[in-house]
């Protein structure tokens, strides 16, 4: 089971997934996903509402069974790789246990793994330090921002060194502000720690700062209509955002998301990919 | 909790947090004033106004009155003392049985998927059933002059509220919650004792606290239909058959202060607990 350097840590081949909802009814909510993401890429999924993203994450993740293909993470199956702890999860929303202080919160998945206390405490320690958030130990969520919140669900995740981090629209709850500050915060924090990462998101400037790949998918059913490799320069800061490449870059994948639109999608998608292509949708 | 307010709370916020102990207990002393003064007028003037509209005593007794009618039987007379603590541990009795099957069933329920199929539409059912009458039938199966069948009385009408209560909070977990707990392969046993339990405790407390006024209702309700003769539900009956209606208020008095010292002991144990749940969400219910 040792992971050698050239084997991808997530491999996807014909994954499909149909949701039945009885009488005959069903929906196909992903089709012939081939993917492989390498050892610390920073890959993230986006396309419109409905394009079966979040449950692709959650098939790599083994929340969710696919209906056919294959999913490996590290060569193992989803399951043996679930057991193994090899995911870190983040949701949209914190999910931040309120009856646990902050330290509390980063503890829990270690608590679940066995770990002893005095290895549990320094290694909080240490996770609210990367987040730096390192003075908020003793405080419980509900005194925390919503982008503080989320650095907690960071920390949390990262607190057992899984192989792989799963974000499921972390930022899609925070105000663009506070977005790009949690974009720049994950960055600094994926160069220290080169776990590898996979994103999904709404928002195309977001897809394009963070990713080393970009991965366009449409809607109905879910496919992966373009990969896009974004070779702006690393480390990345606010002046990326600013650099003519980032903005062909942006335009690339929006045309992207546009180009399913008229290739004759269905209607009811037709605008809202345009919407999408307009910038951010939250 | 407002993305807008930034990132970092300024010194302001960390001030307020400093001076929160301090401060929640000066505005528990002010909550407390305004209440403190109804509760004045309401006695000063119902004891002025029987005065002035004439009315008899034996339709409503003044508070004076009842106050008398309380020393007056006291440990003598009526015996409102031992009669108090009496019907009191019934209806503790009845508050613990009732809460312990009411948690039993619903740590079933919640864990057999089956068993909260079969049980929460009974529950539900039950709820609108007045069981009160069925104390009577309490007295004939548990004994009419032992404390068991008013104990037995209290704790079904306790039973119910625990265990829809606790139910609710074991199985209403945030889903993306249990997700959490399934991306770190956590155990069912895990999952229970990490988030199920802490999830159901503030649902337990509100039915614990619902449960300390029902158990004094089934005591009382069920002495009315005989047994013991030192418990305050045989003087409030007793006493009303006697036209003697100022010792009946003083029994009633004396119960529902009963009721709300056990409501606010449950409090306070919940503040105790789960300090997170009363100071993020406030003493409702």
């Amino acid at each position: 089971m040792t992971a050698s350097p050239d084997q991808p840590v997530v491999s996807l081949s014909g994954v499909g997934k149909t949701f039945s909802r009885g009488d005959n009814e069903t929906t196909v909510a992903l089709e012939s996903i081939s993917l492989d993401i390498a050892q610390g890429e920073f890959v993230s999924l986006i396309g419109p509402s409905g394009c079966g993203k979040s449950t692709l994450l959650r098939v790599i993740g083994d929340l969710i069974q696919p209906t056919a293909g294959d999913v490996r993470v590290n060569g193992k199956p989803a399951a043996r790789a679930r057991l193994d702890r090899d995911y870190g999860m983040v949701f949209q929303a914190p999910v931040l246990f309120e009856w646990r202080d902050i330290a509390g919160n980063v503890e829990l998945p270690l608590e679940i793994l066995g770990r002893p206390a005095a290895e549990r405490k320094a290694r909080a320690r240490e996770m609210l330090d990367l987040v730096d958030l390192g003075g908020f130990a003793g405080h419980s969520p509900s005194q925390l921002s919503g982008g503080m919140q989320q650095r907690v669900a960071i920390a949390r995740a990262l607190a057992f060194e899984p192989a792989l981090l799963l974000m499921d629209e972390p930022f899609g709850a925070l105000d663009e502000m506070t977005r790009e500050r949690m974009n720049a915060e994950v960055l600094r924090i994926w160069e220290r720690t080169r776990t590898t990462i996979v994103f999904v998101t709404h928002s195309i400037p977001e897809a394009v700062f963070l990713s080393s790949r970009v991965v366009v998918m449409s809607a109905r059913p879910g496919r992966i209509t373009k990969v896009i490799d974004i070779d702006l320069p690393r480390p990345r800061s606010e002046d990326t955002r600013e650099s003519p490449r980032y903005f062909e870059l942006v335009t690339e994948v929006r045309e992207t998301l546009r180009q399913r639109d008229d290739g004759g999608g269905p209607s009811g998608v037709a605008s809202m990919t345009r919407t999408m292509a307009e910038g951010v949708v939250g | 909790m407002s993305a807008a307010a930034g990132d970092v709370p300024g010194p302001a916020d960390a001030a307020a947090r400093r001076g929160r102990g301090s401060g929640r207990a000066r505005r528990a002393a002010g909550d407390l004033i305004a209440p403190a003064v109804v509760f004045v007028v309401v006695i000063v003037g119902w004891e002025l106004a029987l005065g002035a509209l004439g009315i008899q005593t034996f339709i409503l007794p003044r508070p004076s009155d009842i106050a008398a009618a309380v020393g007056e039987n006291w440990t003598t007379g009526f015996g409102i003392l031992p009669s108090a603590r009496a019907t009191l541990l019934e209806a503790f009795g009845g508050f613990v049985i009732g809460t312990v099957a009411g948690v039993l069933v619903a740590f079933a329920s919640a864990r057999w998927l089956s068993a909260q199929h079969a049980l929460l539409p009974l529950a539900v059912a039950a709820g609108a059933v007045p069981i009160i009458a069925f104390a009577p039938l309490m007295n004939n199966w548990f004994g009419v002059l032992s404390p068991l069948s008013k104990m037995m009385m209290a704790a079904v009408l306790v039973f119910f509220p625990v265990m829809a209560n606790v139910t609710k909070g074991l199985t209403q977990v945030e889903p993306s919650a249990l997700e959490l707990m399934r991306s770190y392969a956590a155990t069912d046993a895990a999952i229970l004792r990490k988030l199920r339990i802490p999830n159901a405790l503030p649902y337990f407390f509100t039915a614990l606290k619902l449960a300390t006024t029902l158990a004094l209702i089934g005591a009382i309700v069920g002495e009315y239909f005989g047994g013991a003769s030192l418990v305050l539900g045989r003087i409030i009956v007793q006493s009303a058959s006697a036209l003697k209606f100022d010792v009946t208020w003083a029994a009633i008095t004396v119960a529902a202060v009963a009721g709300i010292v056990f409501y606010l002991l449950v409090a306070a144990v919940e503040r105790l607990v789960i300090p997170w749940h009363t100071s993020v969400h406030g003493e409702v219910s």
